[in-house]
């Protein structure tokens, strides 16, 4: 949904990134205005899923130019738990796994602490265990799941579930869900996609960084961009991630170079 | 250490002794005297000797012990302690057994006694059964126990029999200053399946010495799963050897956990003397302050087609010192052996240390061995995940060093008493949070 009178969410300009010394992004410049769906497309290598790091805080990234307002508030000053808290969410494309914690547990811990931090009441076990049986459905996700240890031998589809699941339960004003689609079959793609579009709401946003253009037939975004070595080199809307399906990064980059 | 010193420690753990009246069974008596012999010939553990190189026993070596006095514990005192979930209780409050407190099995099949009993209704299998696990010619505080042989845990499931609740042997300590020599023999018979859950604790604060020898005989295609707690006073001195043999397709489970002593030593010595038998250890050491808590295992693969699976993590906080050593022996012609070994250990402090060191030793060509070895922090990638939900840096830590004990402590089968260890997994590791 464009509203360009809606109020900015995040703000990214010339954003530069470095991982051990090395330049990944090297100058990425994004508007999101709340109600509105992005697409980070691009080839392997090309810095999208380093940028979804970024956005959350990864420490093993240093940001070396450029700046963010998350929400009116300069991200890059926050640590990753205080983006959390107010409001910023990342999906992970390798969900890490906690053995001897159950999911439950965990799950209820960051509800609990996020709400805390926003100032609205906690859940005691009891309250939790019904409210999260009821956002667990929306994913089709078997309650088994709060007794098993956080992600430990879950399928790729199964965390990814879990992912989302986390998602419903933080609220967040942004997420950004790097590579949900990856390593979904039909089934479950149907389903996590369909989560995203029920927690959509007018006055949040959300950033899908994928490979594929397989998930936007879910999820339609508003605006597709192309990342290629660190930068968005093209940005369009719905069609041209069909239009990169049908022809490929290639097309794209060579697009992408003889404008520049 | 001095052999004046070494005589002095054994003096004094000998007089920390009630003394041992002489048994009826005159192979007992006999059994005594070779062992006390042996304990007076041989020199009890330094740093000099490879096996000792990190426990420095010399602490112990300082301290005097003297008898127990016989003081009755309340029930009351002891309800705490209780897995409600257990079938045979037996417990011991400073090495006596406590009949009042204990509860004995009216199960088909299972035989839980204290030794005496045993010795006068099991005399012959006992006979043939005890000392031939754990070998006490060559081992000082083997010899020791062996000599002062006197009160004891005798389990036995008999054949076919499956066992479904566990059998709770609680060892109380309620007086400092006081040696004692704990001795457990649980065996299986063919085709039995038992849980025997060895729970050492203590109702003081003060130093006292445990030396335990726990023997466990698994017959052809029976299971044995054997819960080891560790939770001795925080001064107190733990010495332990279990020695389990394992004959064909036999299984045993092992899941041990020292939480307390200030030095505490375990030794697990497996023997898988049948084709197909199975083993796995689980161990867990969690300790802070200037607590020692070192493992030695000894896996021996003697036949083939043996599969064994260990994983024994240490969390070290403060000037904590956790050693493992892991030995798997794959003798000659012990084909198909699949055995794998991990030792994971998490420092919390910069003056703690762990020294841990896989010992493989194969001598067939057709099996599988793996093993691995990690010391160090927690994982950068986990804690980030966890900050990215809200928690801070120091909740992170603390709930992945929660999970890293937990993991170990959700593997005992008795709900009731892997609950109280994650909260004091909790409590030291700081996760609060999560009980809330």
């Amino acid at each position: 949904m464009i509203d360009s009178g809606a109020k900015i969410l995040l703000e990214v300009k010339k954003l530069a990134a470095t991982v051990g010394g090395v330049p990944i992004l090297k100058g990425i410049d994004i508007t999101v205005r709340v109600g509105e769906v992005h697409a980070i497309m691009g080839p392997n290598g090309s810095g999208k899923s380093t940028f979804a790091k970024v956005l959350a805080g990864h420490p093993s990234y240093q940001v070396t130019g450029g700046e963010a307002a998350f929400d009116g508030n300069d991200l890059f000053a926050l640590a990753p738990e205080e983006r959390a808290r107010a409001g910023l969410f990342l999906g992970f494309q390798y969900p890490v796994e906690v053995p001897g914690v159950a999911n439950s547990q965990f799950l209820r811990l960051t509800y609990n602490t996020v709400q805390g931090a926003r100032g609205r009441d906690e859940l005691d076990p009891l309250e939790f265990d019904d409210f999260v049986r009821e956002k667990m459905k929306l994913l089709e996700m078997d309650p088994a799941f709060l007794d098993r240890s956080v992600n430990e031998g879950f399928s790729g589809g199964e965390k990814k579930r879990n992912e989302i699941l986390q998602m419903a339960l933080l609220e967040p004003k942004l997420a950004v869900l790097d590579e949900t689609d990856s390593g979904l079959d039909i089934d479950a793609l149907r389903v996590v996609a369909g989560g995203v579009n029920a927690l959509r709401q007018p006055d949040n946003a959300v950033v899908l960084v994928t490979h594929y253009q397989r998930l936007l037939n879910y999820i339609v975004p508003d605006y597709v961009h192309v990342m290629e070595g660190g930068r968005i080199i093209k940005t369009g809307g719905k069609e041209l991630a069909v239009e990169l399906e049908s022809r490929g990064y290639d097309w794209v980059a060579g697009d992408g170079r003889e404008a520049a | 250490m001095s052999a004046v010193a070494d005589n002095a420690f054994r003096d004094s753990l000998i007089a920390g002794q009630a003394g041992s009246p002489l048994a009826p069974q005159g192979w007992l008596n006999q059994l005594r005297g070779e062992a006390l012999d042996r304990a007076n010939e041989l020199a009890v553990p330094t740093t000099r000797d490879e096996d000792w190189r990190f426990t420095d026993l010399s602490p112990l070596y300082r301290q005097a012990f003297h008898p127990a006095s016989a003081e009755p514990l309340a029930a009351e005192r002891l309800e705490p302690l209780i897995a409600p979930e257990a079938g045979a209780r037996l417990v011991f409050v400073d090495g006596r057994f406590a009949r009042g407190l204990s509860r004995l099995p009216d199960a088909d099949g299972l035989t839980v006694l204290p030794l005496a009993q045993a010795l006068e209704l099991h005399g012959e299998e006992l006979q043939a059964q005890l000392a031939r696990q754990a070998d006490f010619r060559g081992d000082a505080l083997v010899a020791l126990n062996t000599a002062y042989l006197q009160d004891g845990a005798v389990v036995i499931a008999a054949r076919g029999q499956r066992i479904q609740a566990a059998v709770h042997i609680l060892f109380v300590s309620t007086q400092k200053d006081v040696a004692v020599h704990p001795r457990v023999l649980v065996l299986a018979r063919p085709g039995a399946e038992l849980t025997v859950v060895e729970d050492f604790v203590a109702l003081h604060d003060g130093a006292y010495c445990v030396n335990a020898v726990t023997e466990v005989s698994v017959a052809e295609q029976a299971q044995v799963q054997h819960v080891k707690l560790q939770r001795d006073a925080k001064a107190a001195f733990h010495l332990a050897t279990c020695a389990v043999r394992l004959e064909r397709d036999a299984r045993y489970v092992s899941n041990s956990v020292a939480f307390g002593a200030r030095i505490s030593r375990q030794n697990i010595d497996v023997v898988q003397a049948g084709e197909g038998a199975e083993c796995r250890l689980d161990g867990l050491a969690l300790i802070g302050g200037r607590q020692l808590a070192d493992t030695h295992s000894s896996i021996d693969h003697a036949v083939p087609r043996g599969r064994s699976r260990q994983m024994h993590k240490c969390v070290a906080g403060d000037g904590a010192h956790a050693v493992f050593n892991g030995r798997v022996l794959v003798r000659r012609g012990a084909q198909q052996t699949d055995s794998g070994q991990q030792s994971r250990n998490l420092l919390l402090s910069d003056k703690a240390h762990v020294d841990t060191k896989p010992q493989l030793e194969i001598f067939a060509d057709d099996v599988k061995c793996a093993h691995g070895a990690t010391v160090g922090q927690l994982d950068a990638e986990e804690i980030f995940y966890l900050r990215s939900r809200g928690l801070t840096d120091p909740a992170a830590r603390n709930l992945l060093t929660y999970a890293f004990a937990a993991d170990i402590v959700n593997r005992i089968p008795l709900p009731s008493l892997a609950a109280r260890l994650r909260a004091t997994v909790l409590e030291q590791t700081g996760a609060r949070e999560l009980a809330q």
